[in-house]
């Protein structure tokens, strides 16, 4: 079971189930850390179709665990794309009016190159010899792919979460190629609370003996009790307390009374573990190390000085931010601090902020607020942007 | 949690007669910010008739949501705390419509408003309005009209002024009044040859075009 599942994720990780786009040696990722990676690829998908003008493309980034089959059905679990509610043919995102593009972002395991990968150099996943993956890297390489596409500027890029991330690097790195951007319950670096969640994670991966140095896969093994944990621990930040109580309270687990043990006795633990099994049949514990550590350089102000609004200096882009009020792990002052800084730097930007008890993952979920607010700013951007309906 | 704020938008649209008065002050393609947006009306309007490059701010969670859902360029905030993060002479137009009386500090924001905008446009209702002095006068209570629908102990208007303080406080903050209007109860303007005297007496609500 161990070994057919190790085997499934390889796959996808070198011959994913979408498409790819290959770079070789004349084409290297040039990497934050100072190293090349090359070759390297990109899996991606994407929905509708580009028009002749190329004006229509809008690029979806993914959040920490996520992946290019935003509106299809997922190969590795057989569930809905993750952002399914919001796009599709006559959705609020209609794929029948745009071209969705939404890549796996480099250190990921579902075929962009990660750590799963298999390294050239030595016929075995690259593990821990990849050198540190950082966003301002996974969005250098979505820029060859929309290259790729001949889509000198996208129409819009959106993303939640570490998706959000990517959405203000692409602003700030290449103003000129967004036309409007939406970063969703994010911030412009990760704050101390959110670095150490991380930490906690990446040490209960590291603490598995089955990690084996991050080698795992040499010893046909894969830490599967350190990467639940560290999804457990993950998951708690993305709700709130206010939504753990409304859907669990204290409520037994198919049980009566209390067994005076350590089994999972209330809902909530029997929920959590459920999530920390099923997460480990779908991701890679080396890459989860990876896309954490991303998160965590990602400070868009230190690479200008400490000053925010110089990373978007003269930008034409138009912004839409939104945040969620029971979002504890980017809390609405994250957003708002970059609201003020497009302010500073007279960027066109609207800010909204939902009320909603459903913590951070609420940009997944069916918001009726977030989808009116995400469908009045591309209406208003696409005929600012001479797109017909 | 969060705090009544949400429930109170800045202004209350039935009465504002002064919004094609602010309108005809702008010349069409300006840069335009809207503080204390409401719902919207003026900035849709100043879009719609003068193809402006709009941008919003307003106080009130709900009225965001719905500007922004309507396509309209709009941040929550606050008048008296958000403004300085806007840089020097950002805007052409910075509109403080009928929200002046709204805010904690209405000097330092008047001078946010002066620093921002190469032009200010302000209006605000008359507190020295024939009316208000007679309810004040006759039956000795403070005077809730249909302009002023608010009772003292729940009103969110907690600096009201008269047309000539509003004028003391433009010298106060070496501001130049390019122009003024007072409007009457039926949102007409009154006669540009009164003097001030009969502005304040006579306007129910004023509208000013500021520089500095």
């Amino acid at each position: 079971m161990v070994a057919l599942r190790t085997k499934r994720t390889n796959n996808e990780a070198d011959e994913p189930s979408s498409l790819v786009l290959r770079f070789g040696a004349d084409k290297p990722l040039k990497l934050d850390a100072g190293t090349l990676l090359s070759p390297f690829q990109i899996a991606y998908k994407t929905y509708g179709t580009l028009n002749d003008a190329r004006s229509n493309a809008i690029l979806v980034c993914h959040a920490l665990t996520g992946d290019q089959h935003v509106a299809s059905t997922n190969p590795v679990t057989g569930k809905p794309g993750w952002w399914e509610v919001l796009i599709g043919p006559g959705k609020i995102i209609d794929t029948s009016r745009f071209f969705v593009i939404c890549s796996n972002v480099i250190g990921g395991c579902l075929g962009s190159t990660g750590p799963a990968s298999t390294n050239p150099a030595t016929g075995k996943p690259y593990g821990l010899d990849l050198p540190i993956i950082t966003i301002r890297d996974m969005v250098r390489a979505q820029l060859m792919l929309v290259d790729h596409f001949g889509i000198e500027k996208l129409f819009s890029v959106l993303g939640g979460s570490m998706g959000g991330m990517q959405v203000l690097q692409w602003a700030s790195s290449y103003p000129e190629r967004v036309f409007s951007a939406l970063p969703i319950a994010t911030g412009a670096r990760h704050s101390s609370q959110n670095i150490a969640f991380h930490e906690v994670g990446r040490q209960a991966v590291m603490a598995d003996p089955d990690w084996h140095g991050g080698k795992y896969f040499e010893h046909g093994k894969r830490p599967e009790k350190g990467l639940a944990v560290a999804r457990m621990a993950a998951h708690i930040t993305y709700l709130s307390e206010a939504a753990l109580h409304r859907k669990f309270g204290r409520n037994l687990q198919d049980r009566d009374a209390l067994t005076f043990g350590f089994d999972a006795d209330f809902q909530i633990e029997s929920y959590l573990r459920h999530q920390g099994m099923t997460f480990v049949d779908r991701f890679d514990a080396n890459s989860y190390l990876y896309m954490t550590r991303a998160m965590d350089y990602f400070d868009l102000a230190a690479d200008h000085g400490g000053r925010l609004a110089d990373a978007f200096a003269g930008t034409k882009t138009r912004f839409c931010l939104v945040s969620f009020t029971s979002d504890w792990l980017f809390p609405t002052e994250e957003s708002r601090s970059v609201v003020h800084a497009l302010n500073a730097a007279g960027a066109s930007v609207s800010f909204v902020e939902i009320e909603t008890d459903r913590g951070h993952d609420a940009f997944l979920l069916d918001e009726p607020e977030l989808f009116a607010a995400i469908n009045g700013f591309i209406a208003s951007a696409a005929r600012a942007r001479g797109l017909s309906a | 949690m969060r705090q009544a704020k949400g429930e109170i938008m800045s202004v209350n649209h039935a009465q504002r007669v002064d919004l094609e008065v602010v309108a005809d002050l702008i010349p069409p393609q300006s840069r335009v910010l809207d503080v204390g947006s409401g719902d919207g009306l003026l900035l849709e309007l100043l879009q719609a008739t003068k193809q402006v490059d709009g941008r919003g701010m307003e106080l009130s969670q709900r009225g965001v949501n719905e500007c922004v859902a309507r396509g309209l360029s709009v941040i929550q905030g606050d008048a008296d705390k958000d403004l300085k993060f806007y840089p020097d002479k950002g805007f052409d137009f910075v509109v403080l419509s009928q929200t002046l009386q709204a805010t904690r500090n209405p000097k330092l924001v008047l001078d946010e408003l002066l620093r921002i905008g190469k032009h200010a446009i302000v209006s605000f209702p008359n507190f020295g309005h024939w009316r208000v002095r007679l309810s004040l006068f006759l039956e000795g209570r403070m005077p809730v009209t249909k302009d002023l629908p608010y009772s003292w102990y729940d009103t969110p208007n907690i600096h009201f002024c008269t047309i000539r303080d509003f004028v003391n406080l433009c010298e106060e903050l070496g501001a130049t009044v390019e122009k003024a209007t007072a409007l009457d109860a039926n949102g007409q303007k009154i006669g540009l040859s009164m003097p001030w005297w009969f502005w304040n007496f006579f306007g129910q609500q004023a509208v000013f075009l500021l520089r500095r």
